[in-house]
């Protein structure tokens, strides 16, 4: 008869430092590898996300009304599909669309890379996210700022990096430290898709050797300390750009 | 007055672009129906209706045990001892911390090859649900909810002005009740905004349970195209299901916020 001590980590210390260990019967290495990717497909989609977000944000404030209605329509569409669904259209979608378009051009199909399909994913799905982040961040900037930038005679290219991207930032950092964390966690979806990131990875580790609880916790630990160094990195950014502002006490 | 009022609404909404998009997503709309395939749908109706049903009752269900859950969560941190803070705290970070997918499959796979090895719990009466995957669904769908919703209960528990429950207490109301009448409904009130938002995002969670073999709509969905190759027609089908769905959490939100007085003390 098996014991609780006997089921839970299959109980020995040693067991557990054997199935972590680096070397290649140990998963350890594999799992560091998989946060690894993780992290990259973050970054990456977290940063397409808000290059799309800065465009929406602008578009949809400034633009004709056309664009307005066409970036109203993308963010409605994504924030109301579930991920996994948007992750499976646009996967299969856009490396058909890419490969048909080769074809079209009298290239050969390629392969397309399994890392640059899941930023791109996760950048679309984000981009809708920080659009709407952003533009909140846009509005609460004092008119008057904006207006003596253009008084100033500045272009607006300019004043995009002058003063509307550095104003906001106070007011965007909050939700877009949310957006970061969001990207992180949605990365595990890209499991679903196959692609080798940490979720994947343990889910392989788990599955070859039986032992499930060691392998997920262990994930959810790497997991847990990329949000909690996130957590500090973050604070840091928005002390720093709130440099010179009122400070804001909570009050109770 | 009523015919100009409708009439001026009308022109507002039907800006000369926008007849343009509406022309445009007809075609689009026209297109899809008539360029790809939907032979496949009579035969798999049934199966996407239950497979709705069973989406929808997972979002009630979960949505509904996870709020209970997170009051007491969120209380715990707010105003509760150190001894009660201190792992609420501790559990909204872990799984505010980690993707669900990973929780699920901690519980599915963990709990689901743990249970099988102890003789009384395959001899108890709970043995033939522990061996189905919806109980884990739904247990990690809760916690998830629990943990996000628990967060902001939080913030709404502390946000209830101490003037308020000073007057509760001046006016004799012993503790229970001051906070069945006082403080949780103000809190509950300033949580409902909130509330849409956390429950559209439970309704985008819900399709994970198809990675642990619960039929759901988007696994019904996987199947056809499974079945029968059919590849964007059944992805594109299961956006605009999950879309309608949104559609109606969030009118019925505006409803009930509608109902409930909105100005806070």
């Amino acid at each position: 008869m098996t014991t609780l001590t006997d089921i839970f980590l299959s109980a020995s210390a040693a067991s557990l430092v054997e199935l972590l260990a680096f070397d290649p019967p140990g998963w350890g290495a594999n799992l560091l590898r998989g946060l690894l990717a993780s992290v990259g497909i973050a970054c990456g989609s977290f940063g397409l996300g808000l290059l799309i977000g800065i465009c929406g944000a602008y578009g949809k404030l400034y633009g004709s009304p056309m664009v307005r209605d066409l970036f109203g329509l993308y963010t409605t569409i994504v924030r109301a599909v579930p991920e996994l669904v948007l992750i499976l259209l646009l996967y299969f979608a856009g490396t058909d669309l890419v490969n048909r378009l080769l074809t079209l051009l009298g290239y050969a199909p390629v392969d397309i890379n399994g890392l640059i399909a899941g930023i791109c994913v996760l950048g679309v799905v984000q981009g809708a996210y920080s659009t709407e982040v952003l533009r909140g961040a846009i509005l609460a900037i004092p008119q008057g700022q904006i207006e003596a930038a253009r008084a100033y005679g500045m272009s607006p290219s300019l004043q995009l990096r002058r003063i509307t991207l550095p104003a906001m930032a106070p007011y965007a950092i909050p939700g877009l430290a949310n957006l970061w964390l969001i990207a992180t966690k949605d990365t595990a979806l890209l499991a679903v898709v196959g692609f080798n990131e940490l979720t994947q990875t343990t889910r392989l580790a788990a599955g070859a050797t039986k032992a499930y609880f060691t392998f997920f916790i262990a994930a959810g630990v790497l997991y847990l300390a990329l949000t909690l160094v996130s957590n500090v990195i973050i604070s840091r950014f928005e002390r720093h750009s709130r440099r010179g502002m009122p400070s804001v006490v909570e009050t109770r | 007055m009523s015919t100009t009022t409708t009439i001026a609404r009308t022109s507002d909404w039907l800006q000369p672009h926008r007849i343009v998009l509406i022309v445009l997503a007809a075609a689009i709309v026209f297109a899809c129906v008539f360029f790809m395939r939907w032979d496949w749908l009579p035969a798999y109706l049934p199966l996407a209706l239950q497979g709705i049903w069973r989406t929808i009752w997972l979002l009630a269900v979960t949505a509904a045990l996870g709020i209970t859950l997170a009051i007491p969560i969120g209380f715990a941190q707010a105003a509760g001892p150190a001894f009660l803070a201190v792992p609420a705290r501790v559990f909204c970070t872990v799984i505010r911390g980690t993707p669900l997918l990973l929780q699920l499959w901690l519980l599915y796979y963990g709990l689901g090859s743990l249970f099988p090895q102890f003789p009384w719990i395959r001899e108890s009466f709970l043995w033939p649900y522990l061996r189905q995957a919806w109980p884990y669904g739904v247990l990690a769908l809760t916690l998830s909810y629990a943990g996000y919703e628990g967060e902001v209960m939080r913030g709404a528990f502390a946000g209830v002005p101490k003037g308020q429950l000073e007057a509760a207490r001046a006016f004799g109301m012993r503790r229970w009740t001051a906070f069945r009448r006082i403080w949780l409904p103000q809190a509950l009130r300033r949580a409902l905004p909130t509330l849409a938002g956390e429950t559209v995002l439970q309704l985008k969670a819900t399709p994970l349970v198809a990675t642990i073999t619960m039929v759901d709509i988007y696994s019904v969905a996987s199947r056809v195209r499974q079945e029968t190759f059919v590849t964007y027609e059944p992805l594109l089908l299961l956006a605009l299901v999950y879309m309608a769905i949104t559609g109606v959490i969030v009118f019925a939100f505006r409803k009930i916020e509608a109902r409930i007085p909105a100005r806070l003390g």
